[in-house]
């Protein structure tokens, strides 16, 4: 048990007390088709990787509340560093499916043009999405560095840094949480503890009391939510953004959440998640505690969950079947964006990969399957 | 003109960056108040407030990754590592994700910032104030890696670097900050990267050199000229990207060349010198290519003048070639 208490909003049947969500009724709505949504992307991309028609994805079922929650208190005008597990930020904000399906196929039309596996993300509109790198806790210095330059311009904009529980034991979050911490940051660390990091239970990530304590030592308040209540992290990111924007520092929450699938399409977690685990989560499914709350306020009834997920299924296989028959990246892709104007001798080993094409036609394919 | 040793220079450099652009700003371990430990930072709190120069926590990895956040949201940091040796808790943010950004993100975010860092022997600083990593940067496409040898290089190399759109790695040439002294322009101006510089003409061998390196082969080539050896001196100035066409033009020019750093030989920048200049001009050598270096052993200190290379060395050398 955490020494700091778990706030929540949401009771199990849904009921919220007299608290103000600050959304309007098509603002909730939004929230709760952005959690469907997430799980049909989610559902449709474990179904390409195991047709083949991908080589990989990342499952983010049981923590969309934690995702559309704090998404929900950023402003279009703020940056999000994100962790790879964050499918829910993109698409609250507008993000269209089909332009994550583009980088899902690594097509022509990805942002990434092909260069980085799926899921690895970036987007600059219509909010800044940090393009994701696979080194774990290396952007939560880079988001304290972005969020210090919007201090020193006097910005009224903060940057939410998202991670997970194994992101705690980085290099990147003790240095980004101390100068975070000394610069007065308008940063917001958002860790989302959904218990596994891969096969690795927290316990054995971490002897501290949780990972909220771990912001007391850097002079960065800590904060514990309940991150399968999306009103309660919505709150709890609303304060910690306040804070930010009015030149109070940062704020480091860690969200209580529970992956519900495996790290990775390529990962089996009945190898090391017991069932009984598995079995108490389901029973907290974010989803249908928000559906209650909706019902409550005569939002939602019987048989809508399935009328829109169908939708969003549709709109989902919709955006992989164009992402699937966009071309891929051309051959000159490879070469540029490595600087800003191409070096000689990247020219020239371009120019000799061309040559190569003409003369003795185009590589083969590798058959290589992602282990991890 | 004025009369400055390279470390005044790199001083004036960043000084008159920051004047130029508001959106330069200056930080590291002690560089604030202090001036550095160096004192190449001197005067620029006094000058331009801390917001615009300030000291930063000790940690290599949060100065790089908080640069890196600072460049890709429209400021243009300037980080110093105290020394070079200290920069490899950094190595994940400027391997990873600087050099890589641009290219990761199709272009939508990019890293123009500069890592200023002093780096090589000559202050018998031992194992961990004297090594020369520039080599483990040079095999990082997206970066760029430039080490000045002259007071004019070090303030024009410094300010191109600042105005560069990429990430820029400045090596400075810790033996030479108070040994050399030259005119420098007053104000700002910059000298283009990837350029190199001819040290000294010469039409018998060729010796490609940088940093603390120069003056040496600049001696050498002096005691060979005695017993009638011509040597050109070549200073690459920017290793990375290279100059490859002026690097082969240089080598042809005499069919004879060494290759002088002091960093260890084994993958040293000296075997890509030798390997492209084998690879495009190889008909045009008289002898094999040459490398004089560092030995390939960490960096002792009580003996740090038998491990750099010296005059005596590069001549040795210089001599081998010429009488092939």
């Amino acid at each position: 048990m955490s020494v700091y208490e778990e706030f929540k909003v949401l009771s199990a049947d849904g009921s919220a007390g007299d608290h103000d969500p600050g959304l309007s009724d098509e603002g909730l709505l939004h929230c709760y088709r952005t959690m469907l949504m997430v799980r049909a992307f989610d559902d449709t991309a474990m179904k390409l990787q195991r047709s083949g028609r991908i080589g990989f994805s990342i499952p983010n079922r049981g923590i969309e509340a934690t995702q559309v929650g704090a998404a929900s208190a950023l402003k279009t005008s703020d940056w999000i560093f994100p962790s790879y597990r964050d499918f829910g930020m993109p698409i609250y904000h507008g993000v269209e499916v089909v332009e994550m399906m583009h980088n899902m196929f690594g097509n022509a039309l990805d942002s990434a043009k092909g260069r980085q596996m799926p899921v690895h993300f970036s987007f600059e509109d219509p909010i800044r999405f940090v393009s994701i790198s696979s080194p774990i806790g290396t952007h939560i210095p880079q988001g304290v560095g972005a969020a210090h330059a919007m201090k020193l311009r006097g910005e009224d904009s903060v940057a939410l840094i998202s991670f997970g529980d194994g992101g705690t034991s980085s290099l990147g979050f003790h240095s980004g949480l101390n100068f975070a911490g000394v610069w007065k940051s308008p940063a917001v660390f958002l860790c989302q503890n959904n218990g596994y990091a891969i096969s690795m239970p927290t316990e054995k990530q971490t002897a501290s009391d949780g990972f909220a304590v771990k912001g007391e030592a850097y002079g960065v308040p800590g904060v514990v939510v309940d991150g399968n209540d999306l009103l309660a992290v919505r709150e709890v990111t609303r304060e910690a953004v306040e804070r930010a924007r009015a030149g109070e520092g940062p704020t480091l929450i860690e969200a209580l959440t529970f992956r519900m699938g495996g790290h990775s399409t390529s990962d089996d977690p009945t190898r090391y998640v017991p069932e009984a685990l598995v079995a108490e989560w389901e029973k907290k499914d974010p989803v249908p505690r928000f559906e209650a709350y909706l019902a409550s306020r005569g939002l939602w009834k019987e048989g809508d969950r399935e009328a829109l997920y169908e939708e969003c299924m549709a709109e989902v296989k919709e955006a992989a079947d164009v992402a699937q028959a966009t071309e891929a990246p051309s051959l000159e892709t490879i070469f540029s964006d490595v600087y800003e104007e191409v070096p000689d001798h990247i020219r020239a080993q371009g120019e000799a990969a061309f040559d190569l094409l003409r003369r003795k036609g185009d590589a083969a394919a590798g058959d290589g399957e992602f282990p991890l | 003109m004025a009369n400055l040793t390279l470390l005044q220079a790199v001083n004036d450099g960043l000084k008159n960056a920051m004047r130029d652009d508001p959106s330069v700003l200056v930080f590291g371990e002690d560089v604030g108040p202090k001036g550095g430990v160096f004192l190449a930072t001197e005067g620029l709190t006094a000058e331009f407030g801390e917001e615009r120069c300030f000291d930063t926590p000790l940690s290599e990895d949060g100065i790089i990754g908080a640069a890196i956040g600072m460049a890709m949201n429209g400021l243009r940091p300037v980080a110093e590592i105290q020394f070079q040796d200290f920069i490899f808790p950094a190595f994940d943010q400027i391997v990873s994700e600087a050099a890589k950004l641009r290219y990761r993100s199709g272009g939508q975010y990019t890293a123009p910032m500069v890592i200023r860092t002093p780096y090589g022997g000559g202050i018998r600083g031992g194992l961990y104030h004297s090594q020369s990593g520039e080599a483990y940067f040079c095999h990082t496409p997206g970066l760029k890696v430039v080490i000045p040898s002259t007071p004019h290089d070090a303030k024009g190399l410094l300010i191109a670097s600042i105005q560069d759109p990429d990430p820029v790695l400045f090596l400075e040439p810790k033996a030479l900050y108070r040994s050399v002294k030259g005119e420098v322009p007053e104000g700002s101006y910059s000298v283009e990267l990837s350029t190199m510089r001819t040290a000294r003409e010469g039409d018998d061998v060729t010796v490609f050199c940088y940093g603390a390196m120069v003056p040496v082969c600049e001696q050498a080539a002096e005691s060979a000229a005695a017993s009638g050896i011509s040597v050109e001196v070549i200073d690459l100035r920017t290793l990375y990207p290279l100059d490859e066409e002026g690097v082969l033009a240089a080598a042809r020019k005499t069919g004879r060349v060494v290759n002088v750093h002091e960093a260890p030989r084994f993958c040293g920048y000296g075997a890509e010198l030798s390997a492209i200049i084998a690879e495009h001009a190889i008909e045009h050598m008289e002898a094999p290519i040459m490398r004089v270096t560092g030995f390939d052993t960490p960096f002792p200190n009580t003996l740090e003048h038998n491990y750099l290379p010296d005059h005596r060395r590069v001549l040795d050398a210089i001599e081998r070639v010429h009488a092939f």
